[in-house]
């Protein structure tokens, strides 16, 4: 009887297959680097990151590229720039995860909320993200951040509540379309209560997209921390950020790329390494994907 | 190899006239062959059938044929030669004026093979222009002329339809009309009416014998289906695991099988009889469960304000009993409200009227109360990989009813999961594994050991072999049938099968439009079907048997009336009315409402 027979399974752990993906393990192993370096930054940072050095300018005030005493060079206060990279890691790590973090939960919640409950309750939260959509995100968060005196924590939250609406928006369509399958009519008939079908059922579909969105919002956020910085109402100088080095040094661009270069590459790669990891959880995470590659 | 190249040889100076001609053909994925050395010749006119069951290559053997194969399958050897030109080394330039022009395709599914934002007419004149440099007015006539010719009602009308607006029978008769509008040589059918219901799977087939008959078209019909392999083919190749298992007349097939896989394949097909067999001894018990006057409607919204306008009458005053120990059967065609009372029945809908599972009205019940009866009343989906969660192992799966009812220790479900697995056939190390590792068969066995798990007294099966092979089918029915010997239990069985539901039924209901018009036990039914909807049914069964010959009917062309009345009214009732020992026949009054 051919339709008896079954294969026999692998036996597998979730870590272990994703440390068989070496792009997997190339995006850890960038963001562990990172959190060291941030973790670790009153330890290895050669330098202050507030000190103006002395010698740390030209004769003209020009900041000077890398060197051997600078390893990354130093910025236009004569600054050295690879103890304000380490320092403004925490930062930079502070919103990407955190505020991210924040944003993707309250995200999640009210994207499950209304795609699965639907009536009045959804169309209320529906109708909210409409609004916070419609509404300008940079404009809010400046009005936010200048009501409240600015602190990294402030940027957090503003952050949080600016970015949550992408991800309600995609999490309640998946909702409803999930919500119609047929397996979550199969529960209901098995008697499962509501609890159990979200938390058992629905949100597990869900972790693919929250993911891709997790990884993808690192970027952005990271990015808007910047532009707050670059306002006035983000992290304040002279603590570092690696949006505000960009920011602070961005008109000297011609003249000394590298103080733009160094903390746009560290941005990007961090990103990358996140989207990278995200991706390979996605994969592995889905059994249905199993025992391909 | 060398016996296919003898029998194709033989058939080459019968059937002079061979316009696709396929020699050796082999088609891989890395590491595994799709289809073996496979060789066959089609003439003109002829049907050629290639019948299988699902994975054995009839389908890949089709797209080959139409150059349409993924990037990932390669033809590793062979020779496709249309009218002695071989199509796989063609160029795709020319191929695409070959494909369409001289050898169209009708796919199974009719709705994803149309596009949905486009007019039927324009899908029409698109396929038309394609391959004739016509001016838009000649193209469109030739549109309209392709209708008629497929029997649609109001062609004029239909040019300006989108694809939404037809039934499921109409869309493959748009899809008929596309391909032959352009006259092509050859016309390869996969699984024309697999999607279709039985008295619109009757029209199709109709309809393509009949105009096969007049442009004297060379068919392939791709079907795991041999009811409709008897009716329609002329010769029958058998396909297994891509290879040509049997190949022969369609009468020396069914009268004298040389492959005992043909000859299992034939003893699969559930046949109409005329209900014999032994009579379930009517039990003296009250009835597991009851339905009085049951009604399930949906309200359609329209207007500025939204109010309720039209309601949908899905199910309108259905009653009926299922006693312990048998299995009641509710037959009819889609739209006709059997799923509906399946999911009033287990609340998955609201619905009006009584239903009375073990003595308690379901509407009367607490939430509570209510979850506790959901253990007595289980069910079955048709389609066992969308009722399975993709991201449990079936292990967990099986083992989650128990759960959610908080019954026993984990040990101890354990242990009756085990069990579980050994009732419906499967391997212990079958539960470490996920949903999309099993084939069909096996998902639906997953599902029904699920509904077991929680020791219900009627399970319901909505259409739960309807997706299966028939040699699965087969064993999937029998599977039933042991469980309901060994455990007592009541079956609720939904079908659209006439069929499947005569080899398994005690009692049955036809239901048309939302109401029962016949019923009665299977020997009343199908020995002596009074309605004329139920013999409508039972005529519209493809039979096996290649020298049958269906008494001449009407070509059928007529569609289902709507459900939807305005707020306010309703469908007539029919009236129940019994003609001898509980078999009740609608009133021949509302009888011409009915079968109009």
């Amino acid at each position: 009887m051919s339709d008896l027979t079954v294969l026999p399974a692998p036996p597998n752990t979730t870590l272990r297959r994703l440390m068989r993906r070496k792009l997997a393990v190339l995006g850890l192993a960038i963001i562990a680097l990172v959190v060291l370096g941030a973790v670790f930054a009153p330890l290895i940072a050669p330098y202050a990151p507030q000190e103006q050095h002395f010698d740390g300018l030209t004769l003209e005030g020009a900041p000077l590229p890398p060197n051997a005493t600078y390893l990354m060079g130093t910025d236009l206060l004569g600054r050295d720039l690879l103890s304000r990279m380490l320092y403004g890691a925490q930062t930079s790590l502070v919103i990407g995860v955190l505020a991210n973090g924040i944003a993707l939960a309250i995200g999640t919640l009210v994207g499950v909320t209304a795609g699965f409950f639907r009536g009045w309750i959804g169309s209320a939260l529906m109708r909210l993200t409409d609004l916070m959509m419609a509404f300008p995100a940079l404009l809010l968060a400046i009005c936010l951040a200048a009501i409240f005196s600015p602190s990294l924590w402030i940027v957090v939250m503003v952050i949080a509540l600016v970015n949550w609406v992408q991800t309600a928006r995609v999490i309640y369509t998946e909702t409803t379309a999930l919500a119609e399958r047929e397996f979550i009519a199969a529960e209901r008939v098995l008697g499962a209560s509501t609890g159990r079908i979200l938390f058992k059922h629905i949100l597990p579909h869900l972790v693919p997209t929250v993911i891709v969105w997790g990884t993808l919002g690192i970027s952005t956020t990271v990015l808007l921390e910047a532009t707050l910085s670059f306002l006035g109402v983000g992290v304040q100088p002279p603590t570092p950020s690696w949006g505000n080095i960009i920011f602070e040094n961005q008109t000297y661009f011609q003249a000394a790329p590298w103080l733009v270069f160094i903390p746009g590459a560290a941005i990007v790669l961090l990103a990358l390494a996140f989207n990278l990891v995200g991706d390979a959880l996605r994969e592995v995470l889905d059994p249905t994907q199993r025992g391909r590659s | 190899m060398s016996a296919n190249d003898k029998t194709a040889g033989a058939a080459v100076p019968a059937l002079p006239q061979s316009v696709l001609s396929v020699q050796g053909l082999t088609v891989s994925v890395p590491g595994q062959d799709l289809v073996k050395a496979l060789s066959f010749d089609l003439a003109k006119g002829e049907t050629l059938a290639i019948a299988g069951e699902s994975g054995s290559g009839k389908s890949i053997t089709s797209l080959t044929v139409m150059g349409l194969l993924p990037p990932q399958v390669q033809v590793t050897s062979g020779a496709v030669q249309l009218e002695g030109r071989d199509l796989l080394t063609l160029p795709e330039a020319q191929m695409r004026q070959i494909r369409g022009g001289r050898i169209a395709m009708i796919f199974q599914e009719p709705m994803t093979s149309l596009n949905p934002v486009m007019t039927i007419g324009a899908q029409l004149i698109e396929a038309i222009t394609a391959h004739e440099a016509l001016p838009r007015a000649e193209a469109r006539a030739r549109a309209l002329e392709a209708l008629t010719a497929v029997r649609i009602s109001q062609p004029e009308r239909r040019l300006r339809q989108y694809p939404h607006e037809l039934s499921g029978g109409m869309r493959q008769r748009v899809m008929i009309a596309m391909a032959l509008a352009l006259k092509p040589d050859v016309l390869i059918c996969d699984e024309p009416t697999t999607a279709l219901d039985v008295t619109v799977q009757r029209e199709v087939l109709d309809l393509l014998h009949d105009l096969q008959r007049q442009m004297g078209t060379a068919l392939i019909l791709i079907t795991h289906d041999m009811g409709v392999v008897a009716e329609m083919a002329d010769r029958v190749i058998i396909l297994r695991h891509g290879q040509m298992v049997e190949e022969g007349a369609v009468a020396q097939i069914f009268h004298a099988p040389q492959a005992q896989y043909t000859k299992d394949l034939l003893a699969a097909v559930p046949k109409m009889g005329k209900g014999e067999g032994a009579e379930l001894q009517i039990s003296v018990e009250p009835p597991i469960a009851r339905l009085t006057d049951v009604q399930v409607r949906f309200d359609l919204r329209g207007g500025l304000l939204q109010r309720v306008t039209h309601r949908v009458h899905a199910v309108e005053g259905v009653s009926f009993d299922i006693r312990a120990g048998e299995t009641f059967a509710l037959v009819g065609e889609s739209g006709c409200g059997k799923s509906t009372i399946a999911k009033a029945l287990v609340g998955l809908v609201p619905h009006q009227g009584r239903i009375e599972v073990g003595g308690q009205a379901l509407n009367a019940l607490s939430t509570a109360e209510r979850r506790r009866l959901t253990r007595d009343l289980q069910m079955v989906f048709q389609d066992p990989m969308a009722a399975l969660d993709p991201r449990m192992t079936v292990g967990d799966l099986v083992a989650e009813p128990l759960l959610i009812h908080g019954l026993g220790t984990p040990q101890e479900r354990a242990a009756r999961v085990a069990e579980l697995f050994a009732q419906v056939g499967l391997p212990p190390e079958a539960m470490q594994r996920y949903p999309h590792e099993f084939s069909g068969g096996q998902r639906q066995r997953i599902c029904i050991a699920r509904a077991l798990a929680l020791r219900p007294k009627l399970i319901i099966c909505d259409e739960s072999v309807s997706a299966l092979d028939v040699s699965v089918q087969a064993r999937v029915l029998a599977l039933l049938g042991d469980l309901k010997r060994d455990l007592g239990l009541s079956f609720l069985f939904i079908s659209h099968d006439m069929a499947v539901v005569e080899n398994i039924c005690d009692r049955v209901a036809v239901m048309y439009l939302g109401q029962i018009v016949e019923t009665g036990s299977r020997a009343q039914v199908f020995g002596n079907p009074q309605h004329p909807y139920t013999r409508r049914l039972m005529e519209a069964v493809p039979v096996p048997d290649p020298a049958h010959r269906r008494p001449p009917l009407p070509r059928l062309t007529g569609e289902v009336p709507s459900p939807i009345h305005p707020v306010g009214q309703g469908p007539q009732r029919v009236l129940l009315e019994d003609i001898g020992g509980g078999h009740l026949v609608a009133r021949a009054d509302a009888q011409s409402q009915a079968a109009a």
